[in-house]
């Protein structure tokens, strides 16, 4: 299955120059372009693993795309996005996140139904990924 | 003693004297009067009577709008009356328009009880809007001062939160309102859900009149509703919503429904404004405390805010809305099939969604309108839009919007994921040209047919709608007039 987040998962892939174009804009925000990556994309894993910190004070389009380069070089069988934060007030969160990389196979998601009273159903989502045995040095 | 009637009576002997007194004389029109930071300030249009001069009805206004009754009481002199009566301290013709003006009333910050939409709604529309002297009147926008903001609890996630929640940036959402919306069985009703979400909206919706009715009870309509929800996320990865509408006879059974759809894990319910502004504020606080999403569909407002002589503007029960406490606003389309100058819907959003709101007369705001910190309000577009119009709606509407496609996903020809996928495609090719420096606005269309190339869903939905436009004249637009420029 193919997962859906972020701004572009409906379009063909991105292009290096067109995630060029997308990271200046939003340095063009004034905002900080960050890149995480994982293994398990579960729509509520909050929290994938950082690539670094956030590039607060890299202002240069083409630094950005060599971490990411040196990111996909490791990290080629995982999901990688590239994500944008806005530190202004009332904002001070995510402004953009984009899928830049995904395994050849996406091993996707069981949806686990657990029956309870009054045709009540308690819904889990399990990533498969999550599910098979641990691997020695896999990054979750 | 021949009074001039149009000033105020500083005789207090003179002014006590049992009987009738004009307005003016009773102390409700203070042109010198300089608002106070702390006051509540509202703009009021007013169609006086013939021979009630605008000055007297804005008095009216104050007086019946706060402190006055028709006559004089001694029982004022027990009280500092001064300090309690609203004052009208401006009055304007409204240009263009025979016979209207702009009255401006501050009111002052003890008039009102803390955290209560109800007490001052009850002030400012209570009796005032049947006033004799007047024709019409219309409450076209209010200054809420910082310090009786800083008493509500704003809207239960905001903008950021809810984004943070649903793990989507960057775009606008995308939605659906289920159809047709009556008569389907909870089974039925859920498929559609189902589709539009794995087709990849965020959200869809009960309608505003879908509650409990014999063709679908609510519980049913819950649980097949969360299993097209559940479904659909484990299919996509993503986190989706449906907006589970709560509005019901009674509060009991609002929090019933809110209580089921939280225990289902569903992410957002639904109220109508219908309910009122009590129940509404109630369930912000459930939603606030349940981390639940709130939605409200403004069912009725037109009612009382499309005539641009009558009611209370859109735009101020955006701004109460805001301080009631929901989370999502039907605010306007301009491109769709209901009522939406661009400058005035424009104003609106702003409304929902800046910190600080500026005064622009051109897009209807009349006041310097900071916030406190209080959560943004997320607009939503809904009625009559399509794929075809995805440039005009990212133009005018910009990001921070849920974009309600319901005919335009529910109706394309080859099904409902199609329509979903349609919208997705268009929505996101639309974001990333944008954001490439493309100009949308001009290169839309191309920019359309370009993705249809590849996405046959598209090109069936710019095939089937690309003709339809809601082309009629505003009812409600701005009246201001132009500062002319040094180089004008």
């Amino acid at each position: 299955m193919k997962i859906t987040q972020g701004q572009f998962s409906f379009l063909p892939d991105l292009t290096p120059a067109e995630i060029k174009l997308q990271i200046e804009y939003a340095l063009n925000n004034g905002w900080a372009v960050a890149i995480e990556y994982t293994a398990d994309p579960h729509p509520r894993n909050s929290f994938w693993s950082m690539w670094g910190n956030p590039m607060f004070d890299l202002r240069d389009p083409a630094g950005v795309m060599m971490e990411l380069d040196s990111c996909l070089a490791e990290h080629s069988d995982k999901y990688v996005k590239v994500m944008a934060f806005d530190s202004k007030k009332g904002w001070e969160s995510v402004r953009m996140s984009f899928m830049v990389n995904r395994p050849a196979f996406e091993p996707g998601f069981e949806l686990v139904r657990q029956e309870g009273p009054g045709r009540e159903l308690i819904y889990t989502i399990r990533s498969h990924a999550t599910s098979r045995a641990p691997v020695p040095e896999q990054a979750l | 003693m021949d009074q001039a009637v149009d000033v105020k009576i500083t005789d207090m002997k003179e002014r006590y004297r049992s009987g009738v007194l004009k307005y003016r004389q009773m102390g409700y029109w203070e042109p010198d009067y300089e608002p106070k930071d702390t006051d509540v300030l509202a703009v009021f249009r007013i169609t006086p009577q013939d021979g009630v001069d605008p000055e007297e009805a804005a008095a009216a206004v104050a007086g019946e709008s706060s402190t006055a009754t028709w006559t004089v009481v001694w029982t004022d002199r027990l009280t500092d009356s001064e300090y309690y009566r609203a004052k009208a301290y401006q009055v304007l013709p409204v240009p263009g328009t025979q016979g209207q003006f702009f009255a401006y009333i501050a009111y002052d910050l003890d008039l009102f009880e803390e955290g209560s939409i109800s007490n001052l709604t009850a002030s400012i529309i209570g009796n005032v809007f049947g006033f004799k002297p007047l024709k019409a009147l219309r409450l076209e926008d209010m200054r809420i001062p910082a310090h009786y903001l800083k008493t509500f609890q704003g809207p239960a996630t905001g903008i950021v939160v809810e984004r943070e929640r649903l793990n989507c940036f960057g775009r606008p959402l995308l939605g659906a309102t289920m159809k047709p919306k009556l008569g389907l069985s909870g089974r039925n009703y859920g498929r559609v859900v189902y589709e539009a979400l794995k087709g990849g909206l965020d959200f869809t919706k009960d309608d505003e009149n879908i509650n409990s009715q014999p063709f679908m009870h609510w519980r049913d309509r819950y649980l097949y509703c969360m299993e097209g929800v559940n479904k659909a996320m484990a299919e996509t990865g993503e986190i989706k919503g449906t907006y589970l509408n709560v509005t019901a006879a009674t509060m009991e059974d609002m929090y019933e429904r809110a209580e089921f759809a939280k225990r289902l894990g569903s992410v957002i319910i639904m109220i109508d404004l219908v309910i009122g502004y009590t129940a509404i504020q109630s369930m912000a606080k459930w939603a606030r405390r349940n981390d639940m999403i709130l939605h409200l569909h403004r069912a009725g407002h037109s009612t009382y805010t499309r005539q641009k002589n009558h009611g209370v503007s859109f735009r101020v029960i955006a701004k109460w809305m805001r301080m009631a406490g929901v989370d999502h606003i039907h605010a306007g389309t301009v491109v769709g099939k209901l009522e939406g100058d661009p400058a005035v819907i424009s104003g609106i959003y702003d409304t929902c969604r800046e910190n600080h709101t500026k005064q622009d007369l051109t897009r209807g705001l009349f006041f310097d309108q900071p916030w406190a910190s209080l959560k943004k309000l997320m607009p939503v577009a809904s009625g009559g839009i399509h794929a075809g119009q995805m440039h005009q709606l990212l133009t005018y509407l910009g990001e921070d919007v849920v974009l309600q496609f319901g005919g335009g996903t529910i109706g394309h020809p080859d099904g409902i994921q199609s329509g979903a996928i349609a919208n997705r495609v268009a929505l996101e090719c639309m974001v990333k040209a944008r954001n490439e420096g493309r100009d949308i606005w001009n290169e839309g269309p191309q920019i359309l047919s370009e993705a249809a190339k590849w996405c046959r869903p598209l090109r069936a939905a710019l095939d089937t709608w690309k003709d339809v436009t809601f082309n009629y004249a505003s009812t409600d637009s701005v009246d201001y007039v132009p500062t002319p420029t040094a180089s004008s």
